[in-house]
């Protein structure tokens, strides 16, 4: 890669207290992304979504993070203030979650909250804030914007709901951008539809994606690149056509352990965790 | 074990009804496995309710072991179908340790000997006494599903139903699961039907398939015929392209 | 047992028997509520209240209570008379100790009636949803139509004065809340997939109803009942004010305060005492609501 990464992790730690000492749910994780999609795979515990949130600096109190590096372009996110990180949400990162019903305001409209969002970072007049959403609406593939304006969330099925919230955070034309399962509440097929215009939208503006799932054939075939967290740390980096490949026995053991259409076995091997994937790195 | 002939449920009355399930019929063969799949909304889990007399309205015949079951199940005819649902955290009461969860379904049925029938059920599915007495927040997701497995055969069912049992599991927590499922159904000789959105999951269980949508039963086939694509109609298609990841050409 | 394996035995993580399960949830309930200051300053107040009513006769004569002594009216705080005395040379310390029974049994027996009512009207309104629903509704709907104070005094006047009524005229008044906050519980719980599990089991309603969702909207509605309390011991206050409440000359505090309303610019103690007395119990209550509702929202978060 020629051009100079997005985003530079260099030695996340995040830490919660806990009535034992501290716990630290993401261990040393260590990463660039570039202009390109980077997928975050793990199970539940492993630290994915917590990594996501330190970046937009959404590490809920009384937890905390630290970093040996952490740059987003020139800006250093280390000590930024809540004001700071305020600036750079949706402005130059934004963040998908997976539940639009949750991230969406139940008594307003949707395209009137995609405008607010336009008009909160663009200082733009109203008319011209509804013209944005109303094209944003139609870059996710809405293919009528202007009724669909006028709905509330709670009228849009989920799909749509996301392909919403997608353009709600892509509307002031962010960097990055960090997906945390952005379809695992939704059916297979508008799945696949909603992960099409991500990647059609991501391409298109030249930015970069981090998405963070538990599906692993998911990020193998959508992400270009593949990191596997386990317990807080990152044990396998891989490009995604690889994954077949991998060499660690925690990624091994979670491919075989899924089931397969096509591959009939009595029972799955189960995952034999070992302590020492656990272990600190240093 | 199972036949059910043209079941309906309808909500709702007269033009702003909504069939949930129209016209749904098929049968399983004891000790079989039979998967229904489909998207949200397409009857599947409504029919899983109505063979487990979860849903008083329904119309049409729900045969279990050759008895046809009435609209209010006797407590003997509660016996022969229990369930396991999808998500761990809401099947289990927060107030109830493990103990009382299993220990409910032995005093409503009337079966005696509690301790023994609980430390045997715990056993089967893989918790020690040490969970006996535990509250469903102190168990991780998996232990909670393995306590609803045991609290569904601790009255010795002959059907056993499960809606989307590993859904909301890791991945390899869900391989436990299903291994765990595959040896009491063949210690048990139990009939299965399982609902889910995962062809993977549902093949991997399943020798039979139902797929539903909207409603309607629109193909009956099988795990190995999903597994090579030889299937008829379009909405199975549709699925099984999207089981199988994303493709950028799409 | 000493201290520190009392301890242990509550906080094993694997507990060996219903007992100790049990008992270790009520231990971590209590610690992180006791970790809370003024849930515990409220608890402290509560506590004290119900110390202080049932030691009355040990903390101070009964007599001195109703005793009257027209040579020692209206005097101010004294070593003789902490609180000094009121219209009628009775002493108002020993009219405020006898008080705190009064108010403490009326606040009970309210509870005692509001709670059974609310629930067996709420639950079935809930659990059964249709003509059961709308009639119980309606019912309750009647009784939260007129504004509190005003049915209780309609109650009060048609029953005739003295505690007991007032305690019926207060409940009557008071369970509609309770009853909806029951059935909106219940219409939350009863779709949950662990009630699903018990009719698969062949529960019955009334067994599932029982065993299964009032365990589950108590604790709701035992706080709103602690919220409740300022409420109701105010309207106590109030029917007591007008004379509708305890009869003279017992002790209660809203009668205090209208009988000292004569003397207020001059011998304020008389009247105020009292209504400090009220005030100190109100918050002490609500304080303890407040904390029984962090602690059951902590362990549903």
């Amino acid at each position: 890669m020629t051009a100079a990464p997005l985003l530079t992790l260099r030695n996340l730690r995040v830490t919660f207290p806990g009535p034992h000492g501290d716990v630290a749910a993401v261990r040393n994780v260590s990463f660039t992304l570039g202009r390109e999609r980077l997928g975050i795979v793990g199970e539940s515990g492993s630290g994915k979504s917590t990594t996501g949130r330190a970046i937009m600096g959404l590490v809920p109190p009384p937890g905390r993070f630290t970093a040996d590096e952490m740059r987003l372009g020139d800006t250093d996110l280390r000590g930024l203030s809540e004001r700071g990180f305020r600036r750079l949400r949706g402005r130059r990162i934004a963040m998908v979650l997976q539940d639009p019903k949750y991230a969406l305001n139940p008594v307003m409209s949707v395209g009137r909250q995609i405008a607010e969002t336009h008009r909160a970072h663009m200082r733009a007049g109203a008319r011209a804030a509804r013209r944005a959403a109303l094209d944003m609406l139609a870059a996710v593939r809405i293919r009528d914007p202007e009724r669909v304006y006028e709905l509330y969330p709670h009228q849009v099925s989920g799909g749509m709901g996301q392909r919403a919230m997608i353009a709600m955070m892509l509307i002031a034309d962010p960097d990055i951008l960090i997906a945390d399962e952005p379809t695992s509440a939704l059916d297979a097929t508008v799945q696949t539809q909603v992960l099409a215009i991500l990647d059609e939208l991501v391409r298109g503006r030249g930015m970069g994606l981090i998405l963070v799932s538990h599906n692993l054939h998911l990020i193998s075939a959508f992400c270009d690149r593949v990191l596997v967290m386990y317990a807080g740390r990152v044990v396998e980096t891989c490009e995604a056509g690889q994954l077949h490949h991998a060499r660690h026995p925690y990624t091994r053991g979670l491919l075989a352990a899924l089931p397969e259409l096509g591959r009939r076995r009595e029972l799955l091997p189960q995952l034999q965790r070992d302590p020492a994937w656990a272990a600190d790195a240093g | 074990m199972i036949r059910l002939d043209r079941v309906t449920v309808r909500y709702g009355s007269g033009a702003h009804g909504i069939a949930a399930a129209r016209d749904v019929s098929f049968t399983v063969a004891p000790g079989e496995a039979f998967g229904l799949v489909g998207e949200s909304g397409s009857g599947k889990s409504t029919v899983l309710r109505g063979v487990a007399g979860l849903i008083a309205h329904a119309e049409g015949v729900v045969e279990l072991a050759g008895e046809a079951m009435p609209r209010r199940r006797t407590r003997a005819q509660r016996r022969l179908v229990q369930m396991v649902f999808q998500d761990p955290y809401g099947s289990l009461h927060p107030n109830q340790t493990v103990d009382q969860a299993l220990a409910s379904p032995l005093r409503i049925q009337g079966l005696g000997d509690g301790e023994q029938r609980i430390a045997a059920s715990l056993r089967e599915v893989g918790l020690g006494p040490e969970h006996r007495f535990r509250y469903p927040h102190q168990l991780s997701g998996g232990q909670r599903q393995r306590v609803a497995i045991a609290r569904a055969l601790i009255v010795q069912p002959r059907i056993l139903l499960l809606d989307e049992p590993t859904s909301a599991l890791d991945v390899s927590v869900q391989a436990e699961i299903l291994n765990l499922l595959t040896r009491l159904r063949r210690e048990h000789g139990l009939t299965m039907l399982m609902v889910s959105h995962d062809l993977a999951v549902i093949a991997h269980l399943c020798e039979r398939v139902g797929v539903m949508q909207h409603g309607v039963l629109v193909e009956r086939t099988t795990a190995d015929a999903l597994a090579s694509g030889d299937v008829a109609h379009k909405h199975t298609r549709e699925l099984l392209r999207s089981n199988a990841g994303f493709d950028s050409a799409v | 047992m000493s201290g520190v394996a009392w301890r242990a035995w509550l906080l094993d993580p694997a507990p060996a028997s219903r007992r100790q399960a049990r008992f270790g949830r009520w231990f971590r309930g209590w610690r992180s509520f006791s970790a809370n200051g003024m849930a515990m300053a409220g608890f402290l107040i509560v506590l004290a209240l119900v110390l202080i009513a049932v030691a009355a006769p040990l903390i101070t004569d009964p007599h001195a209570a109703v005793a009257q002594s027209l040579a020692h009216r209206l005097q101010p705080g004294s070593a003789a008379h902490w609180f000094g005395t009121d219209e009628l040379g009775r002493d108002i310390f020993a009219r405020i100790v006898f008080g705190a029974r009064i108010t403490l049994t009326i606040v009970a027996l309210v509870g005692a009636i509001v709670v059974p009512v609310g629930l067996g009207i709420g639950l079935p309104a809930g659990y059964f949803g249709g003509a059961i629903d709308a009639v119980l509704m309606r019912v309750t709907d009647i009784f939260l139509a007129f504004p509190r104070l005003v049915l209780a005094l309609a109650f009060a006047a048609a029953l005739g004065p003295g505690i007991n009524n007032a305690v019926v005229a207060i409940a009557l008044t008071t369970w509609p809340p309770y009853a909806r906050l029951a059935r909106a519980e219940t219409i939350t719980r009863r779709n949950a997939e662990f009630v699903q599990a018990a009719v698969l089991q062949g529960a019955t309603p009334a067994s599932i109803l029982f065993r299964q969702i009032v365990p589950l909207c108590l604790p709701s509605v035992l706080i709103r009942l602690t919220l409740d309390m300022a409420g109701i011991i105010i309207t106590a206050a109030g029917l007591g004010f007008l004379g509708l409440g305890a009869q003279p000359p017992a002790p209660e505090w809203g009668a205090m305060v209208a009988s000292g309303r004569q003397v207020l610019l001059d011998q304020w103690w008389v009247a105020t005492i009292p209504g400090i007395a009220i005030f100190v119990t109100s918050v002490g209550f609500n304080l303890l609501g407040d904390g029984l509702r962090d602690v059951a929202d902590a362990r549903s978060a």
